[in-house]
């Protein structure tokens, strides 16, 4: 029998209602008839909230609590195993009470955790999403909302583990900061502080409008996303739009976990309305009735932030089925991610909603077709939404006239690693590298190579540091998601590509073939490289151009980027 | 259905219907590969609705599951007819034009009020009235079944009931609405439309008819018998007489797989002679005086299969067959030149073709479009006719060409094993996902979800039994006893047991069921057996 706690967490989830063949309905009908099926089905995307549930309760995820939604959402015990195995913050196995991921990845010093007690479990884990403070932990007590350590001492620690609280320091913003305006200013969990500094503004603004105007400022803006490929987003809105389907949905993708990346996670943090009011207006652009919000699951502070930021729109007539008075009928979640970086790439995404394992579909069909449930789905980055404000409030065309070529709006950066101040800085469009550098107090030691787009970006040298920041391969240097990772003459670059290189190999969803084995290979690979076998370099060379040109995904197509650029500035290899 | 022994749908309007009713069968274990259509049929928003006594695998997967009483098929059946009749919902002018028989039918389902049903099968009223609803109601419906309607002693009723039904809704010779029987093995379809039937000469052809028969003497070159031959019950009938002496099987293990297992034994090993033509050393080929070791039919043969869908599909020879075993086809060339009919060793093709000149319904069929096609479903009469996709399309002309689709009223009778104080609970016999009937086949591979035989009890009856999971127990019918251990399933009800018959070296399934038989198909009733249980005290 499922313990107490599991089987109440996951009714928290699920609710009283019940299609299942539990005792009750058994006992109800004699044992003659049951229902089901679609409306059964139909409720699968409760599975990660329930796992999720069932984890905080118990630690881990029980076969009894398989066999508990097995009976309440139909799906077999291997099928909701598949799901649980495939996100590393759901575990179906016991451990620990307490649990401490610490961050080892490329922006973060190395820590050593001695002083922890022999029952607290610590794992070394992928980037938290902290570069900027240079250590982060995240602590993890069974029963208990998990919390963030950064920067990480024992005695922060110790704390956390005991009280369930860390304080964290405060995040170093600058820059021209515009779309930053409200961060560190307004309150993030009062609507009415937002709403004095501007908030809902856009919203009546957009209302009164009507939807094909909205639309209309944002293709004129020139936006692109801001999630790593700048796709535009007006032909995202206006597809969606005009796509005939009795349900579309709006998605916010906040799962960030591009290594080096932390802007979202501040916005997410500190202005979560902004959020909550630019994703209704892209569902009243586009003609949509649901909303998501997928928070990565190591930001329990965004998360939480926005969940609450949500409801305070709901009880204020900003969410519901009369959005401010009108007749326009809109709600949002919050997701939250189970710990899986693949899970950033949309169809993932969808599919981790959905309550499948988060691995990619293949487009086409695109989101715009057949997204979130099969319907018609815009998809936008929490960085791309909040530049919808000003394109609503200030009009598309004054948007676009903060331009550099082709590309519109200013850029939100976050610099971590060898920099004086690390933090997220907002950059107009012809900005080069070497400024932003400088906006972050310059590189304590001599400059080595920065890493542009985290671990599926590219190493830049001194000559790249004049270059313009752009997303226009023509105007200068890509950025990805903007992350900019500095290295000095005191960084092991080395240590920093194997590091990436079993990032990928860690977060290879494993569906395709290329991607999954090549993503091994590529770490082993290096390694043996890295100990002076020169001739695995050839070997580096096909798994990059195998990864790249057939892997299912952005994830498989990226994995080698970092590693090549690295060999061909002559960054790593040096004993080669 | 109508004449010729087949579905009348193709797999791919599972995809593509609006709802599926799956009566008497479990696909989802048992027909996996069926239920994969069906899968994506209700993915493509389609409903599935099960009729079965136990709450199936298939059935955990329904948006409606009836969970009525063994046998009682018929009583459902027809007050769903009732029912809609009553509400208006039967489809008035596909009667009148297409079918025959309605005032009949109507008088004859008129006692077969909800209540009545409610009372014969167990199925509360308002679920019987939902099924009829929504079958009549929906703009396309394909009705499948499989054992669960068939292995009874009245099973040829229970497709007439379930035939009526699609007759009173118009949902039969359209696209994504028909009659489905699933057939359980890649080829049952194959040999009935070759004439491995005891009435029928290929093509569904009788026996009885001189014409037809003259046709295939002329070119056999032999005289043929003009009457019925007998079905497989009736063969036991007759060796129990003594009339039935020598035995040639071919492809079968009943020494396993038929009802009263002990009696089928007895009268196998009481034979003159029996050859058995296996791919396996069967239960039933060890009692043989000859075994004649048969190659695979897929791998180490040529020919054709015939699916469920009417699909006759190549199959080619990969590679040689072991040690001494030869193609049937050799065999039996090489048995008739022994016994003084030399017919050389014609190919696959070569006999195929000669099928092609007697059956209509596949003369079309030349081995190069079978190819070129990826199989054809029959009818298919000429080189430029693509096939059936869906039967009986015919019925929807106007007027409608040919005799009209008859409705035949049924009874219900219940089942021929009575439950009594002494026999209180009915056990009923299916298949589990990854077993193949009697295991000949299935059972030298591994599987992790083979749990071995077991008397699946409702937690109820298990507990007024006094036993729990494992513990071993004599099984009793009228006709034998075997042991078991029980397994508790909340998806059987009270009264109610169930067990396979794939592990017949663990439990001999088939020594308690019952071999009477339908008159009609000469299929036994497998489906229901009175029992007892009783506890056995720990070994020491």
């Amino acid at each position: 029998m499922i313990g107490e706690r599991q089987r109440a967490a996951i009714d928290g989830v699920l609710g009283a209602d019940s299609f299942g063949w539990g005792s009750e309905t058994r006992a109800a009908t004699g044992g003659r008839v049951s229902r089901g099926g679609a409306a059964l089905r139909e409720r699968r995307h409760l599975l990660l909230p329930a796992l999720q549930a069932a984890q905080r309760a118990a630690g881990w995820v029980t076969p009894e609590a398989l066999e508990y939604l097995h009976d309440r959402l139909g799906i077999a015990p291997a099928d909701s195993y598949g799901v649980a195995t495939f996100y590393d913050l759901i575990d179906t196995a016991p451990g620990q009470s307490v649990r401490v991921r610490v961050c080892d990845d490329i922006a973060c010093s190395g820590i050593t955790l001695d002083g922890l007690g022999d029952d607290v479990a610590v794992e070394h884990v992928s980037c938290l999403g902290h570069c900027n403070r240079g250590s982060a932990a995240l602590v993890d007590v069974v029963g208990r909302e998990p919390v963030t350590v950064a920067p990480v001492t024992i005695e922060s620690l110790e704390t956390a583990i005991e009280t369930g609280t860390a304080v964290p320091s405060a995040d170093e913003i600058g820059g021209s900061v515009r779309l930053l305006s409200r961060v560190g200013v307004v309150d993030p969990a009062s609507l009415d502080d937002y709403r004095m500094h501007g908030g809902y503004e856009a919203l009546k603004r957009a209302l009164d409008a009507g939807p094909a105007t909205v639309i209309q400022e944002v293709e004129e803006s020139q936006l692109r996303g801001r999630g790593g490929a700048a796709f535009p987003a007006g032909q995202k809105w206006s597809a969606v739009a005009r796509a005939n389907a009795v349900t579309k949905y709006v998605v916010c993708n906040a799962d960030e976990s591009e290594p080096g990346t932390f802007k979202d996670r501040i916005v997410l943090e500190n202005d979560p309305y902004a959020l909550v009011e630019a994703l209704t207006i892209s569902a009243f652009a586009v003609g949509a009735s649901r909303g998501y919000v997928y928070v990565r699951g190591e930001y329990p502070v965004a998360a939480q932030r926005m969940e609450c930021a949500i409801s305070e729109a709901r009880r204020a007539g900003l969410l519901g089925n009369s959005v401010l008075a009108s007749d326009f009928a809109f709600d949002m979640e919050v997701r939250r991610g189970g710990g899986a970086y693949i899970c950033g790439e949309e169809t993932a995404l969808f599919n981790s909603i959905e309550g499948f394992r988060g691995e990619p579909r293949s487009k086409p069909p695109f989101p715009t077709e057949r997204g979130l449930f099969g319907g018609p789905t815009v998809v936008n980055n929490v960085e791309t939404l909040l530049n919808i404000l000003p394109i609503v409030l200030d009009g598309g065309q004054a948007f676009a006239a903060n331009r550099h070529g082709s590309v519109t709006g200013s850029k939100l950066f976050p610099v971590s690693g060898r920099v004086v101040r690390p933090g997220l800085y907002e950059a107009p469009p012809g900005t080069s590298l070497g400024e932003i550098i400088r906006m972050a107090g310059g590189v304590i030691g001599t400059f080595r190579a920065a890493l542009i787009g985290g671990a599926a970006g590219e190493f830049v040298g001194p000559d790249g540091l004049d270059r313009v920041m752009s997303i226009e391969y023509s105007l200068g240097q890509p950025y990805g998601s903007g992350a900019i990772v500095v290295f000095d003459d005191t960084s092991d670059m080395d240590a920093v590509a194997k590091r990436i290189a079993a990032f990928f190999e860690h977060e290879s969803c494993g569906q395709c073939v290329p991607c999954r084995i090549g993503t091994s290979v590529q770490h082993a690979s290096l390694d043996r490289f890295l100990d002076g076998d020169s001739t695995q370099r050839k070997i580096l060379e096909d798994v990059d151009r195998v990864m790249t040109d057939s892997s299912i995904c952005g994830l498989g197509r990226t994995a080698a980027s970092a590693i090549r650029s690295a060999l061909k500035l002559g960054l790593i290899g040096g004993a080669a | 259905m109508f004449g010729a022994g087949g579905g009348t749908s193709s797999y791919k309007e599972a995809e593509e219907t609006d709802l599926i009713i799956l009566w008497g069968s479990n696909a989802r274990s048992a027909h996996p590969i069926f239920f994969h259509h069906v899968l994506r049929g209700i993915h493509n928003g389609a409903k599935l609705l099960v009729v079965d006594p136990r709450r199936s695998t298939s059935a955990e997967f329904a948006d409606l599951w009836l969970g009525i009483d063994v046998g009682s098929d018929i009583a459902l059946a027809n007050a769903v007819g009732r029912e809609i009749i009553a509400s208006g919902f039967h489809d008035t002018e596909f009667i009148e034009r297409a079918t025959v028989g309605f005032e009949t039918y109507r008088d004859a389902v008129q006692e077969w009020t909800l209540e009545r049903a409610e009372h014969v099968t167990g199925v509360p009223a308002d679920a019987i009235k939902e099924l009829a609803h929504t079958y009549a109601s929906a703009p396309t419906a394909q009705l499948c079944w499989t054992l669960g309607i068939t292995e009874h002693h009245n099973g040829t009723d229970n497709v007439f009931s379930l035939i009526n039904l699609a007759l009173l809704t118009g949902h039969i010779g359209r696209w994504g609405s028909g009659l489905v029987p699933v057939r359980g093995q890649n080829n049952v379809q194959g040999g009935g439309d070759m004439g491995a039937l005891p009435n029928k000469l290929p093509g569904f052809k009788d026996v009885t008819d001189d014409a037809e028969r003259a046709r295939f003497e002329a070119v056999y070159g032999t005289a043929m018998p003009s009457e019925n031959g007998w079905h497989i019950s009736q063969m036991f009938d007759a060796m129990e007489r003594g009339d039935l002496r020598s035995v040639y099987i071919i492809g079968e293990n009943p020494a396993r797989s038929e009802a009263d297992a002990g009696r089928v034994r007895g009268l196998l090993g009481d034979l003159d002679h029996l050859v058995v033509q296996d791919m396996f050393l069967t239960k039933t080929a060890e009692l043989a005086d000859v075994v004649l070791p048969a190659a695979a039919g897929w791998a180490e043969t040529d020919g054709t299969f015939t699916s469920s869908e009417r699909r006759i599909q190549l199959v080619r020879k990969a590679i040689d067959p072991p040690g001494e075993a030869r193609d049937d086809l050799e065999i039996i060339s090489d048995l008739a030149a022994r016994l003084g009919h030399d017919w050389g060793r014609p190919t696959a093709k070569e006999v195929w073709d000669e099928l092609r000149s007697l059956s209509a319904i596949h003369a079309g069929m030349s081995y190069e479009r079978l190819e070129e096609l990826g199989g054809i479903q029959w009818p298919c009469f000429d080189e430029q006719d693509p096939g059936a996709p869906f039967l009986h399309g015919r019925l929807w002309d106007d007027p409608v060409a040919g005799p009209r689709a008859p409705f035949t009223p049924v009874e219900w009778v219940p089942p021929v094993d009575r439950l009594t104080d002494e026999f209180p609970i009915r056990l009923t016999t299916g298949r589990h996902l990854d077993s193949f009937n009697t295991g000949v086949q299935s059972g030298r591979y591994r599987s992790p979800r083979r749990l071995g035989e077991t008397l699946d009890l409702s937690p109820e009856d298990a507990a007024a039994h006094g036993v729990t999971d494992g513990d071993v127990v004599a099984v009793i019918s009228r006709r034998g006893s075997v042991r078991a251990p029980v397994r508790t399933d909340i998806n059987l009800r009270p009264g109610l047991a169930f067990m396979s018959f794939h592990f017949p070296d663990q439990v001999d399934t088939n020594l308690l069921t019952l071999d009477a038989w339908d008159p009609k198909s000469g299929t036994s009733e497998y489906k229901a057996t009175a029992i007892r249980l009783e506890r056995l005290e720990e070994e020491q």
